[in-house]
């Protein structure tokens, strides 16, 4: 087995062990199904089968779970000192740091599995798009990847896990929220660029239910640049000044 | 197998946690670190794991350079770090068996080998108990069980003993010994008659570098350099006795040790034996040598002297 996969078992059985995923996945479905099904603009009130909002429920609450979530991956390790045993045996610092993206993202795919059945009960109240469900789906997994690497770097960062999860909101709030708000403040090139970094730019549009293959580079480069910084940042204990 | 450290140095920002350090260690040999707090032992050991880079000189692990492929060196090496980090919400067996896949100790062989270090370190009662619910001596063995479970041919022990009863000390100092037997062993401790039951040679480090190196023997022998022995002669006024001995050409100094009668410290000023001439004087002058008894430097001794400052 590959050094990587067996550190995200790991994790995966000590998140289950601690309660983490039982309280997280139970939270998670209680918040989104409170503010899909019952709340504010749900799905009744819409009056159309579709997800839509479900998923606009989705993009708000997995921007504060999922820092709750990875604030502890490394953080905790650091100042255990599990880290350093770790790291002196045969593991790299990227395989390290790919153990705890996978059990994170193994985690926030199974909390969204149990929301299946909000695609089962709509499926029965009316005619709906499955494409568009599908490509919402597909949105809500690469914008947690994304939102776990920015949670990995994070917890990289510190060995505090209240820090670790500040900062990891702090990072998230730009791209949630702070680079929509410039891009609508702004004009030209400068709206361009800040409308490409917003995350709500890309998930929107794949949670109305268009591929692009633009939003699928942009959520796997987050991921792949946040996962590079977590390694640099690990390995910056071997730079020899 | 053994373990060259080459002019090893290390800096932190721009204090030198070890200067220019060189040793060798022997397969089947088993070292002990010693040194006073901040010495620079940890550090040593935390580059010879390949977790940290040193910011010169080279390590080799079997003639295999940390900078040429460091994985190949952390197979090798089985340790066991300070404070003995451990993921504490994991039963011992679940945590055991993680150790060796990350070790790639081949399936098939997972069981086994988890089977002969709970067997090697006792911990059978307490396998099924998760590790945070252990006591301190047994979280240790499970440390020590981690950094075995591959078989390791070089282990480094970073103060192994720390926190333990008397008696798992025994035990833990003996499982070393016994691991010793084949392979080659770096350990740091602060205990002193430990080393010197354990350990085949001493290191020891002050400020970043080696101040000494050899078995306990012959460090015992550099330090003092001279003979002490403690002498009791009868039948004879003491003023005379004291300055016959201090006539005598090896004997550098005599003291009195005042609450006994006729009893004196006497030190040799070379490596020659002056129990001989005593003896011989004794005899010459019909005096009754009642005690002779060489003194032997304690370790402790030799520890200070090198290391306080």
């Amino acid at each position: 087995m590959n050094t990587y996969l067996i550190i995200a078992k790991r994790e995966v059985s000590s998140f289950f062990d601690s309660l983490t995923a039982y309280v997280l996945i139970t939270v998670f479905l209680g918040l989104s199904g409170f503010f899909t099904w019952l709340y504010g603009s749900d799905i009744f009130f819409i009056g159309q089968a579709s997800l839509q909002s479900f998923f606009s429920v989705a993009y708000w609450s997995l921007f504060f779970f999922i820092p709750a979530l990875t604030m502890k991956s490394i953080a905790e390790e650091k100042k255990s000192g599990t880290l350093e045993m770790m790291l002196s045996k045969p593991v790299s610092d990227f395989q390290l740091v790919m153990g705890k993206f996978a059990a994170n993202f193994e985690l926030i795919f199974i909390a969204l599995l149990f929301t299946l059945p909000y695609y089962i009960t709509v499926s029965f109240l009316g005619p709906v798009d499955h494409g568009a469900v599908i490509c919402g789906y597909l949105g809500m997994l690469l914008m947690s990847a994304a939102l776990i690497g920015i949670g990995i770097f994070a917890s990289s960062l510190t060995n505090n896990q209240i820090v670790a999860f500040l900062i990891s909101l702090f990072i998230g709030l730009f791209f949630i929220i702070i680079f929509d708000v410039l891009a609508g403040d702004s004009a030209g090139w400068m709206a361009v660029l800040f409308s490409y970094l917003s995350i709500s730019t890309h998930y929107e549009s794949m949670a109305r239910g268009v591929i692009d293959s633009r939003d699928i580079i942009y959520f796997l480069s987050l991921a792949g640049l946040s996962i590079f910084s977590a390694t640099m940042v690990l390995s910056k204990r071997k730079i020899v000044e | 197998m053994g373990v060259t450290v080459e002019n090893l140095t290390k800096t932190y920002g721009t204090q030198k946690a070890v200067d220019d350090i060189s040793f060798h260690v022997e397969t089947g040999e088993i070292l002990g670190f010693l040194g006073p707090n901040g010495a620079g032992k940890t550090t040593t050991m935390k580059i010879i794991t390949a977790f940290m880079a040193p910011t010169a000189g080279d390590i080799k692990v079997g003639g295999i350079s940390i900078y040429d492929d460091e994985e190949a060196i952390k197979k090798k090496i089985g340790y066991l770090p300070e404070s003995n980090p451990l993921y504490l919400d994991m039963p011992v067996l679940e945590y055991l068996e993680f150790a060796a896949l990350i070790q790639k100790v081949p399936k098939e062989k997972v069981s086994k080998r988890i089977a002969e270090m709970v067997h090697l370190t006792g911990l059978n009662a307490e396998k099924h108990k998760k590790i945070g619910e252990l006591s301190k001596g047994y979280k240790q063995r499970v440390g020590l069980a981690q950094a075995l479970i591959h078989d390791p041919e070089i282990l480094i022990l970073d103060e192994p003993t720390t926190g333990l009863d008397p008696n798992q000390i025994v035990e833990i100092r003996n499982l070393i010994k016994e691991i010793g037997r084949e392979k080659t062993i770096i350990l740091s401790t602060h205990i002193l008659p430990e080393v010197e039951e354990t350990c085949d040679r001493i290191l020891i480090l002050n400020n970043g570098k080696i101040v000494a190196n050899g078995t306990s023997q012959s460090l015992r022998d550099q330090a003092s350099g001279n003979q002490t022995v403690r002498v009791q002669i009868l039948d004879a006024e003491a003023d005379n006795i004291v300055q016959t001995l201090q006539n005598m050409p090896r004997i550098s100094s005599v003291d009195f040790i005042s609450d006994e009668q006729n009893t004196f410290l006497i030190s040799s000023n070379s490596e020659e034996s002056i129990r001989r001439d005593i003896f011989n004087l004794c005899v010459k002058n019909n005096w009754f040598l009642s005690e002779m008894t060489p003194i032997e430097t304690k370790l402790e001794d030799i520890f200070r002297e090198l290391t306080m400052n």
